[in-house]
């Protein structure tokens, strides 16, 4: 595996430039949100309302970090799996975003979208928490505060670990990994 | 009668979440690291030295191991001659989580309501107990904190006695095969098997706490584990579902009698992450 390094946001011509099973360093922001913040996307989408954030372009990490310890950034804040944000997904990417992290299988219908709209789902690894917490060198609220580790922040990375999972051009690197040592 | 504190209760529910939390334990990066030998998919390996780098730095820094700090399950075995005295055994018990996971910067993951109200009770409390009355004068606590990545792949199933050994593997496989990389393997996949329908779920959690490289003592099903840790390793799923050699560390099944219109059949699957840690008093 060849270690790229990629800037956030994404822009098309890098989002197109990845493809399943490179290994990436991410850095810039991102934001977060997982369950409950995107039930509220989903209704402030649907009721045709502005979204609090602005989601175009970026890229949406699905993490509940834990609280941070003083002189840290953030606590331990690793992936979350992706299939339970599977249901808003499409209509977010139909909306703007360019790319997803988080962790495990994706609906057809979410890479279809991905397809589309030339957007990348990323994988961190599951239960790396502590230290990819390293690479979170700051983060901020920007809504839903009541919905504690699950409100939306920003976070600044620097070399943040990820795989890219399914491409711009629908490529899944579970189905092709998986296959090669089934017996 | 021997008499114990309450309190003493809460001090010792609060270090082992903080201890679970923090530290993977020795055994768990000694089958880390012998897997890591004998994986076969490059990206598998590196996975798995992630994560052992990862368990590493938890325990040096006092971090989270991972972000989900789980929903806490507590065992409890009080010996029949102990008396619990100044304050409520089941507080108490509470008391020790919320003061861990709001002291140890662990993430509060609970919800009030799971239908009605899902707001965050902001201290992870309730504990889940599972209290036993057990000969003896002593009180054995295990804290188990369960992330639910992998606690949402389980699956719990009621079969007719006809559907036999092999329908009671094939679901095991399927269970396993589902989870997939949301469970993040490599798992340790805990089997419950007989009893009643909850019976069935609470061995299989019992099972799960123990752990890797403790087969169950009896031969048959310490050969039926040894069968299933091999398929289950074929199915190719690999560290983190990136595919590989290693699906699950350890299969560990417990068994209890059961009724004879029936072969209840639990999965309860943990991630790698698999966090638990006990004390006598």
């Amino acid at each position: 595996m060849i270690d790229i390094k990629v800037n956030l946001p994404l822009d098309e011509k890098t989002a197109l430039s990845l493809k399943a099973g490179d290994s990436v360093y991410l850095s810039g922001t991102l934001i977060t949100a997982r369950d409950a913040a995107h039930e509220r996307l989903s209704q402030c989408l649907q009721n045709k309302e502005p979204l609090p954030v602005n989601i175009v372009g970026d890229v949406i990490y699905y993490v509940g970090p834990a609280p941070a310890k003083p002189g840290f950034a953030v606590g331990s804040a690793g992936p979350t799996s992706s299939y339970r944000m599977d249901k808003y997904t499409p209509a977010l990417l139909d909306h703007g975003l360019k790319g997803m992290i988080g962790k495990g299988d994706r609906s057809h219908e979410v890479i279809q979208a991905i397809i589309r709209n030339k957007a990348v789902y990323f994988a961190a690894i599951g239960g790396l928490g502590a230290t990819i917490s390293k690479s979170i060198i700051k983060s901020e609220v920007l809504a839903y505060e009541d919905l504690g580790t699950e409100a939306i922040q920003r976070f600044w990375i620097k070399d943040f670990p990820a795989i890219v999972v399914i491409d711009a051009y629908g490529n899944d690197l579970y189905t092709i990994e998986q296959a090669k040592y089934r017996k | 009668m021997r008499t114990l504190s309450a309190s003493e209760i809460t001090k010792t529910v609060k270090e082992l979440c903080l201890k679970a939390n923090y530290e993977i334990g020795e055994p768990m990066i000694d089958a880390l690291n012998k897997t890591l030998k004998d994986e076969k998919s490059p990206i598998g390996q590196t996975v798995l030295q992630q994560i052992i780098d990862n368990d590493k730095y938890a325990k040096f820094e006092r971090l989270a191991i991972c972000q989900d700090t789980g929903m806490t399950v507590v065992f409890v075995e009080i010996g029949q001659e102990v008396l619990i005295v100044d304050g409520d055994y089941n507080e108490a018990i509470h008391e020790g989580v919320r003061e861990a996971y709001k002291d140890g910067y662990l993430r509060k993951s609970v919800v009030k309501d799971p239908l009605f109200d899902r707001s965050n009770t902001q201290d992870n409390t309730p504990a889940v107990i599972h209290t036993s009355i057990v000969k003896g004068n002593q009180i054995k606590i295990e804290v188990m904190p369960k992330g639910f990545g992998s606690e949402n792949m389980s699956s719990i199933k009621m079969f007719p006695p006809s559907v036999g050994l092999e329908g009671v593997k094939r679901f095991i496989l399927e269970t396993v095969e589902k989870a997939g990389p949301n469970a993040c393997p490599p798992m340790i996949v805990g089997v419950g098997i007989g009893g009643t329908f909850e019976k069935a779920a609470l061995i299989a959690k019992e099972a799960v706490l123990r752990g890797v490289g403790n087969p169950n003592p009896h031969p048959k099903y310490a050969q039926l584990e040894r069968e299933l840790i091999l398929s289950i390793n074929d199915l190719g799923i690999g560290p983190a579902g990136l595919g590989g050699t290693t699906t699950a560390l350890s299969i560990n099944i417990e068994y209890y009698p059961t009724h004879i219109a029936s072969i209840p059949v639990a999965i309860n699957i943990s991630c790698h992450a698999s966090r638990h840690a006990s004390a006598i008093l």
